[in-house]
């Protein structure tokens, strides 16, 4: 009997298997995957804001392709992620800690980096273990980038990953959406602001 | 006009770490006269770097770093050494090669950009060690000058392989015993300026980076040569001070010892016909500028 594989929250082992090797297909449009299982979109968003709702440090990781107004499209999905953020600041309680931390490119900056100011795709849990966070969301980070940067954290923490990528989604994440545009982005703020109050924030 | 190219996004800026924000507002990207005199007085394109405290290295890259004519449209090729883990601290776009293959990898990049962007200025400067320069990359370093490809190669001359504890490369000097190279070197210096000179290069400098204004100068010359007419090399004293036993302040002595009229790194350069040509159009352009600059100048204060 084979034993579907489910993209859960770790701390997995050391090198992790990527997802897709362990069977775990991306959804097709109008879909999400919620630990590997494709789902409509919107349980997908309902999920997505549940998770921000009850972790005590809900995170958004936006990466280069956000951070930089490279193009029109760059610089609306900005504004939709930080509407985001205040979004999410309002509908939690003040036990919670929500953040917001640029990941600005790729270079692996040895010997060090600040964690509290940013994460870098080649050594996320430093930022991840640094700032307790439990549950977060990559946005505008490059695909091949983002692929290592959830393996890595499913290896070694026990973050909830959620991935609002512009392709066609990501199996490392716990949670992905795919074809990601500034109005994906602010329906996923609606259902926030939708559930707010609704949600008991995590005990553990 | 590149300042216009990296904009952070309004809603992000105040999240991203300073030294970003500083490389968007104080950088010297699209300043055609940018120089070595700017290194205090705005950002440098080159964080916290991870050599060796007090290592010449470290005084090359922000003397060539604030150097480049045209840092926004420049792509550098490195290769495995010391130099490779200063690059991901650097604020230019830049390949890492496998280790020799840095000339053969700007060579393809030089003619694809060439294609790509027919109406821009691209500038390809291969930065590497001696070892990947002439031992494990001499095929392909001589097989992109004699091809006469337009980029410039700078090697960062230690002489020995650092990175790796200290081996013997082709640079060392004869007899030189380095820390696994313990019976000394039986063989001379290879004279890799005069093999460039001989394999097509149209400027060649042999020189220590004792001197920022002479970096500024030659780091130039070696650029717009390569620009317009051909490959163009220079070979730069970077000493390993912890592979010859000295302290961190001692980097700058011991370059100003090897450049004396008598010694290894004596400034030496080697200029093709064209190149000169070249240089004097240069130098005439740049005399009129600042003829210009003073005549509008003294208008102004009339
Ligand atoms: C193909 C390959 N061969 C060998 C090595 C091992 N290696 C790493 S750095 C190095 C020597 C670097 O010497 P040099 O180019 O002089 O640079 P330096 O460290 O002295 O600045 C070597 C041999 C490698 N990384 N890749
Ligand atoms: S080992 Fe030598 S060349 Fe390398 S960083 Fe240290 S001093 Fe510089
Ligand atoms: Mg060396």
């Amino acid at each position: 009997m084979t034993v579907q594989y489910k993209v859960l929250p770790g701390p997995e082992h050391y090198l992790p298997p990527s997802a897709a090797s362990m069977g775990i297909r991306l959804p097709d449009p109008g879909q999400g995957h919620i630990n590997g299982r494709i789902v409509p979109e919107e349980e997908a968003m309902e999920a997505a804001a549940r998770q921000f709702l009850m972790a005590k440090v809900p995170t958004i990781f936006p990466g280069p392709l956000v951070l930089w107004a490279w193009n029109e499209k760059a610089a609306k999905k900005a504004t939709a992620i930080r509407h985001l953020y205040e979004t999410i600041k309002e509908c939690i309680t003040p036990s919670q800690k929500p953040m917001l931390i640029p990941m600005p490119d790729y270079r692996p900056k040895y010997p060090k980096i600040d964690p509290e100011v940013e994460i870098n795709p080649n050594h996320p849990n430093l930022t991840i273990w640094h700032n307790k966070i439990d549950a977060c969301m990559f946005v505008g980070v490059h695909c091949h980038q983002a692929n290592l940067s959830l393996k890595i954290i499913r290896g070694g923490t026990n973050c909830y990953t959620i991935a609002m990528c512009a392709q066609a989604g990501h199996e490392d994440a716990m949670l992905s959406f795919r074809d990601a545009t500034a109005d994906k982005i602010m329906r996923l703020a609606e259902w926030v602001r939708k559930l707010k109050g609704s949600v008991q924030p995590s005990e553990n | 006009m590149s300042l216009e190219r990296i904009k952070i996004a309004p809603e992000m800026f105040d999240i991203m770490p300073p030294e970003y924000q500083d490389l968007v507002q104080k950088a010297t990207y699209g300043n055609e006269s940018r120089g070595w005199k700017d290194i205090g007085t705005s950002k440098e394109l080159i964080e916290e770097h991870s050599l060796c405290a007090g290592c010449p290295e470290s005084m090359a890259f922000r003397y060539i770093l604030a150097s480049l004519p045209n840092p926004e449209d420049t792509v550098m090729v490195g290769s495995t050494g010391c130099t490779s883990l200063v690059f991901p601290h650097v604020g230019i776009h830049n390949i890492h090669s496998l280790f020799g293959n840095q000339n053969a990898i700007a060579s393809g990049l030089k003619r694809a950009l060439t294609v790509r962007f027919p109406g821009r200025v691209k500038d390809v400067v291969v930065l590497a060690g001696d070892g990947a320069t002439v031992d494990i990359g001499l095929d392909m370093t001589l097989q992109a000058w004699f091809r006469q490809e337009k980029f410039t190669t700078i090697c960062f001359d230690n002489e020995l392989y650092a990175n790796t504890g200290g081996q013997e490369s082709g640079l060392m000097q004869k007899g030189f015993v380095a820390k696994m190279a313990p019976i000394g070197k039986h063989f001379e210096k290879v004279r890799l300026p005069e093999i460039a000179r001989e394999s097509g290069c149209h400027y060649v400098v042999n020189c220590t980076v004792s001197k920022p204004n002479l970096i500024e100068k030659v780091v130039k010359n070696a650029i717009y040569i390569a620009r317009e007419i051909g490959p163009t090399y220079l070979q730069l004293y970077t000493p390993c001070i912890l592979e010859i036993g000295k302290n961190s302040m001692e980097g700058l002595q011991e370059m100003r010892d090897a450049e004396k009229p008598t010694e290894r790194f004596a400034y030496r350069e080697y200029i093709s016909e064209p190149a000169k040509e070249l240089i004097a159009e240069m130098t005439a352009k740049e005399k009129e500028r600042k003829a210009a600059l003073k005549k509008q100048l003294a208008g102004q204060n009339a």
